[in-house]
């Protein structure tokens, strides 16, 4: 890695401007010298010159990247005839970190920091799912102990993740305490997380083989409190939205979407469960022992924007059942593996003892640490708060992962949006995109 | 009927009704799972016989994405690309993973947007970061590069930070240069004579 470093830490030559020409080109695409990708022109199709049967002209609005109601970075370009949008296109990439390029230069215990700024509302989710990728990939077996850590977690990270969205489309549409309501709310989740992780947002908290450090001592009742105010509080947000006259007529019968259709466009989580689809990857295909909770699945019918947040509710009241149940279910024990090859010794055992330090040493080192056998690869699929968070990672037997890919719910739901809206009110795109939870730190990562 | 066929059943449906144009892989270590890797030009038809046959009815395309085997050459592969797909049944809820050898010179696959929507995007980012061409994607622009970037850089030879590409966005490159030796070539660059030293009066 140090060496690495100093070799790329030189400043980079200046060379005259064209030296981006054919040498950066890649070989492999010599027979065609100018090739940079495509990009042909926005996918209007209407120009600015079609007139309507009243003689209105077209105007193109950019809603984003810094609209306040699109929540990130997102920019989407409308072309509206008056209030009504006739054609939309959108274009994503400003918060493009390189993510998994990071991945194929860091090791996989460095890597856990960098998947909470991926949905950076819920850290844990993804700490979670990458953890749970890499011990596929290693083949580790997780104490029970910290697989129920990790449910309890990330169920408290999910709801965090769904009352803030919910919170942020009922202020998009007008009912701005509701926003107020959860991010208070949502105060009280990232104590726990700080009491636990000793961080709030960006958690990092997971390790492959376990989870950093056990709970504190007063945990149980630090989260049982969580769970009373919370059903007081899902019920606050039900009496102000559920049969509110101005909120029904707003979200009722926009952005929908039908189950087959969301299908098709590989949507999943509570955007699909919304439309009718039962599919959750905890029921589904369980990780992390979720088969010995006893939760349901809840659908919805009409796929609009009301479905949505209705069914952000819902699944609110499930995690907060699974919570309870781990609760119980929390055995003794180890919050990491044993395996020393996995993972690192305490730091009293590194400063006193001959073989721990031997064994801190080998997994810091360059050219030690984590070493998955050479050739091996793995999907696997969590459900985080948005929907199916998947990690492909291929080894190649180095101490970095030859290719991490990250599927990111968020960007099949973003590329959905212009079907959406066309055709609608620029209001009603609003109200779509408050319930599509779209996290621009996942969507371009 | 809800029936969840393992990898390997998978595979072998495949490899009866294909022949030689679908290899099943089964990559090392234990608890690994079996993986079809399909010629590229029966890749179409291997897609839309998993979504169509009753008893796989793959309708979920989970993702697309590529690997650029520069530095790890896999045998299964044997070209220095290949394209992966992630198929999901929410019939009979099960899995497959389908990888293509896509060569070096010659770096397109066909695109399989007219079966999943969710590949018009995928294949986007797929494109963006490896250059490989997904032919009937009808929408091929840049996802996450702005869209004049030159290279592709989620591949094995395009290194870590950059090729200086900060310093050199074209659009900003109108008067020269301008990014970092500004001071530098204030100093010792400067035309020398009357009108450019300080002082006069400008």
């Amino acid at each position: 890695m140090n060496k690495e470093r100093e070799i790329t830490d030189k400043p980079v030559e200046q060379d005259p401007p064209d030296h981006l020409g054919a040498d950066l080109l890649q070989k492999g695409l010599a027979e065609d010298p100018d090739y940079r990708g495509e990009h042909p022109e926005p996918r209007f199709f209407i120009t600015d010159e079609t007139e309507d049967d009243f003689g209105g002209r077209m105007m193109t609005l950019n809603l984003g990247p810094q609209h306040p109601a699109t929540h990130g970075t997102l920019r989407v370009t409308l072309k509206v005839r008056g209030e009504k949008i006739i054609a939309a296109d959108t274009e994503i990439g400003f918060l493009h970190t390189g993510f998994e390029k990071l991945a194929e230069h860091m090791s996989y215990q460095q890597w856990v920091t960098v998947t909470d700024r991926m949905n950076y509302m819920s850290a844990m989710n993804n700490n979670v799912g990458y953890a749970i990728a890499c011990e596929q990939l290693l083949g580790v077996e997780v104490p029970r102990r910290a697989q129920v850590i990790r449910v309890i977690l990330s169920e408290f990270s999910r709801l965090a993740d769904h009352i803030v969205c919910n919170g942020l489309a009922g202020m998009d549409v007008g009912a701005f305490s509701l926003m107020l309501w959860a991010f208070e709310r949502r105060e009280k989740v990232y104590d726990l997380m700080e009491a636990v992780t000793g961080t709030r947002l960006t958690t990092s908290y997971t390790r492959i083989g376990g989870v950093f450090r056990d709970l504190p001592e007063d945990f149980d009742e630090l989260a049982k409190n969580i769970v009373e105010e919370f059903r007081s509080f899902l019920e606050e947000m039900r009496s102000m939205t559920i049969g509110n006259r101005i909120f029904e007529d707003r979200m009722r019968g926009v952005g929908v979407i039908r189950g087959e259709d969301a299908i098709n466009w590989g949507i999943t989580g509570p955007i699909l469960r919304a439309s009718g689809v039962a599919y959750d990857v905890r029921k589904a295909m369980p990780y992390s022992g979720y088969e010995r909770y006893d939760f349901e699945i809840p659908t919805q019918e009409d796929g609009d924007s009301y479905a949505r947040f209705v069914q952000r509710l819902a699944e609110c009241e499930q995690s907060l059942d699974i919570i309870c149940q781990a609760l119980e279910d929390l055995p003794d024990g180890p919050v990491l593996s044993e395996d020393k090859k996995i993972s690192l010794p305490e730091k009293d055992e590194v400063h006193q003892n001959i073989e721990s330090l031997i064994h801190h040493f080998k997994q810091i080192m360059f050219g030690h640490g984590i070493l998955p056998e050479r050739g091996r690869e793995v999907y696997s699929a969590t459900e985080s708060p948005n929907g199916e968070l998947g990690y492909y990672m291929v080894s190649d037997g180095e101490m970095n992962s030859y290719k991490t890919r990250v599927r990111p719910p968020s960007i099949f739901h973003f590329a959905v949006l212009p079907q959406l809206i066309e055709g609608s009110m620029i209001s009603d795109a609003i109200a779509v995109l408050g319930t599509l939870n779209v996290i621009a730190g996942e969507l371009d990562r | 009927m809800r029936t969840t066929l393992t990898p390997e059943q998978i595979t072998e449906r495949l490899a009866k009704r294909f022949a030689e144009g679908v290899a099943a892989h089964l990559p090392p270590g234990e608890g690994s799972t079996r993986l079809a890797i399909v010629r590229r030009d029966l890749l179409l038809d291997v897609l839309g016989f998993l979504k169509s046959n009753p008893e796989l009815s793959f309708d979920f395309l989970m993702d697309v994405t590529a690997i650029d085997h520069l530095h790890f050459e896999d045998p299964a592969i044997g070209e220095r690309f290949a394209a992966v797909y992630q198929l999901y049944s929410t019939a009979h809820n099960h899995r497959l993973t389908l990888k293509t050898p896509i060569p070096e010179d010659d770096a397109q696959v066909p695109s399989a947007v007219e079966l999943w929507r969710s590949a018009l995007w995928a294949e986007r980012e797929a494109h963006d970061m490896y250059g490989i061409r997904f032919e009937g994607n009808p929408d091929l622009r840049r996802l996450l590069m702005p869209e004049d970037f030159p290279g592709f850089p989620l591949r094995k030879d395009y290194p870590l930070r950059g090729r200086g590409e900060r310093d050199a966005f074209p659009q900003y490159l109108d008067s020269g240069p301008v990014s970092r030796p500004v001071a530098a070539a204030s100093a010792e660059d400067a035309p020398e004579g009357p009108g450019n030293g300080e002082g006069d009066g400008e």
